[in-house]
């Protein structure tokens, strides 16, 4: 058996994936990027091969991806995240023509054919408003855990109405908000509603097509997944990895290149 | 009548109150951060001021307030916009000026006056950190450095150090990647300044600026941005000395108090509040 792997180094936390023959996730691995980027990819990667129980030279394959993929250094190529993302969600949900990824500093729209080939896209690259960094900054002013955040917010009632834009102000908004002696719950409803708008307006940017894809980091976030249900008027597709949609994206297009370039006396000596 | 006149600026970040003598000296002034209870911070700096100009509060005539906790201010007898204040405090100071810039903690206001001291034209921006005064603040919190050492850092620069002003929350990574390459902090403190600067010529340029300039706003307190200021404008321009720079509104409502409790004219009611949205 022959196997492949995507590894996807994002601004927050490092993702890897093995898959086998059959696009079958063998093993995930997640480590927190952190500083030394190299590091983070390597460390993801052997901890991928752990949980598989693999040896490095059974992974015939390996593609990188993210805004750290050149960091890679074991890797194989490179593909953009977009597609990666694009890739993964088609192969999890067929039905997939819209994702919506939101990670810790960047949040994505995708349209992309049947296929999973990538349509259009469009991201909020140059600032941080609407993206995991403003559930970041929520968290850190009401002193919540991360994973907190959406069960806390799920419990809120009347949500506040959250009118800046800029993730650094909304911080103080949030304190704010406090002050007047609105409950944490209500505040970070309003939060997630706020994020989620945002977010619509980039998916509407690229055209929402039915099914829409929900991957990314903040796809574990139940009231993130409310809020877009309610702004999209549909339930966007959430799989238990989501978070690993990037990886995997990356480990389908290193399966591909095993299978293309397999020669065909190999293939028959290469199967286990 | 010899009344006293107080002006309050509410301010995103500090809270600052002007007492004016009735021949139009300070009498006196006080500030603190604004924090979320604006209604008792504004009684109390003004509390403050007049303590400091050795007054009772029954000698004062009257009270405008500004800034955008204006409408909380319960012993104001009126609000005006920032706008209208700025325009007349910096002309308190500098007859001349034409035009405005105005940084605050979370706030950049351009505006253009006219020989009249009212506005004519404004851009403002408080959608972006990245446009105002806590661009430098979460600088110097990515390094290390409190709200109070960006002045001193910055000036012990030589050399400014290009950092991208895209967004503050994006500027963390860039300002990592300098330490970590061995670049002065100081280096990166006169960067975030020269990036702030370029926005808010940007915002001046959209007023159709004209000499002179005045400078204001708590951001100016930091000596090295009215000098990025000169370079990148290539001209002279004003700037109130020493913590003035931060009292340039409440200075500006106090003086149209003054103006309301008698004396000189323009002070007919609902024209002070116009120019702005809050």
């Amino acid at each position: 058996m022959t196997y492949a792997a995507g590894v996807d180094v994002g601004s927050t936390q490092t993702k890897a994936v093995i898959v086998d023959e059959q696009r079958t996730i063998v093993a995930r691995a997640l480590t927190e990027t952190g500083a030394n980027v190299i590091r983070a990819a390597e460390r993801s990667f052997a901890e991928c091969l752990q949980d598989a129980g693999l040896r490095e030279e059974e992974v015939a394959y390996v593609v990188g991806t993210g805004y750290g993929r050149y960091k890679v250094t074991f890797g194989n190529t490179q593909v953009t995240e977009i597609s990666c993302h694009g890739r993964g969600a088609v192969h999890m949900f067929p039905g997939t023509r819209t994702v919506i990824d939101m990670g810790g500093q960047d949040t994505k729209a995708i349209r992309v054919s049947p296929a999973g080939e990538i349509r259009d896209f469009c991201m909020n690259d140059k600032c941080a408003a609407g993206t995991g960094r403003f559930l970041g900054a929520a968290a850190a002013a009401l002193h919540i855990p991360l994973d907190e955040l959406g069960p806390t917010a799920l419990a809120g009632e009347r949500p506040v109405k959250i009118s800046t834009t800029c993730t650094v102000f909304a911080e103080s908004e949030v304190l704010s908000w406090l002050g007047k002696g609105k409950k944490i719950e209500d505040i970070l409803l309003g939060v997630h509603q706020s994020i989620a708008s945002r977010s619509v307006g980039l998916l509407r940017r690229v055209g929402i097509e039915d099914e829409v894809t929900f991957t990314g980091g903040v796809a574990r976030n139940g009231a993130m997944i409310a809020a877009l249900t309610v702004r999209l008027n549909r339930a966007p597709n959430v799989s238990g990895d989501s978070h690993y949609m990037g990886a995997l994206g990356a480990a389908l297009f290193a399966l591909d290149h095993i299978l293309v370039h397999r020669a065909p006396a190999r293939s028959a000596g290469g199967a286990a | 009548m010899s009344r006293l006149t107080g002006g309050i600026d509410v301010g995103s970040t500090y809270t600052k109150a002007v007492v004016l003598r009735p021949d139009g000296e300070i009498a006196g002034r006080a500030m603190e951060p604004t924090g979320f209870r604006l209604a008792e911070v504004a009684e109390r700096v003004l509390g403050a001021a007049l303590r400091q100009a050795n007054a009772a509060s029954g000698e004062v005539g009257y009270v405008i307030a500004t800034g955008f906790g204006r409408h909380q201010v319960q012993s104001a007898d009126l609000q005006v916009t920032d706008l209208t204040a700025a325009a007349r405090g910096a002309s308190y100071f500098f007859p001349g000026t034409r035009t405005i810039l105005d940084i605050g903690g979370q706030t950049m206001k351009a505006s253009r006056v006219g020989e009249d001291r009212k506005v004519k034209s404004f851009r403002l921006n408080d959608k972006c950190a990245a446009g105002t005064g806590a661009f430098l603040e979460k600088t110097a919190r990515y390094m290390g450095y409190g709200t109070e050492e960006i002045g001193p850092l910055a000036a012990t620069s030589k050399e400014a150090i290009p950092i991208s002003g895209v967004c503050a929350v994006f500027a963390e990574s860039e300002v990592i990647n300098h330490l970590s390459q061995g670049v002065a902090p100081a280096d990166i403190m006169h960067g975030a300044m020269v990036s702030l600067v370029g926005r808010s010529v940007q915002l001046m340029k959209r007023v159709r600026m004209e000499p002179e300039f005045t400078l204001i706003g708590g951001i100016l307190r930091f000596e090295r941005m009215a000098g990025v200021i000169r370079e990148q404008l290539g001209t002279e321009v004003n700037v109130p000395a020493g913590d003035l720079v931060q009292y340039a509104s409440a200075l500006g409502a106090a003086v149209l108090a003054r103006q309301r409790v008698g004396k000189g004219p323009g002070a007919a009611a609902g024209v002070l509040d116009q120019g702005m949205t809050a």
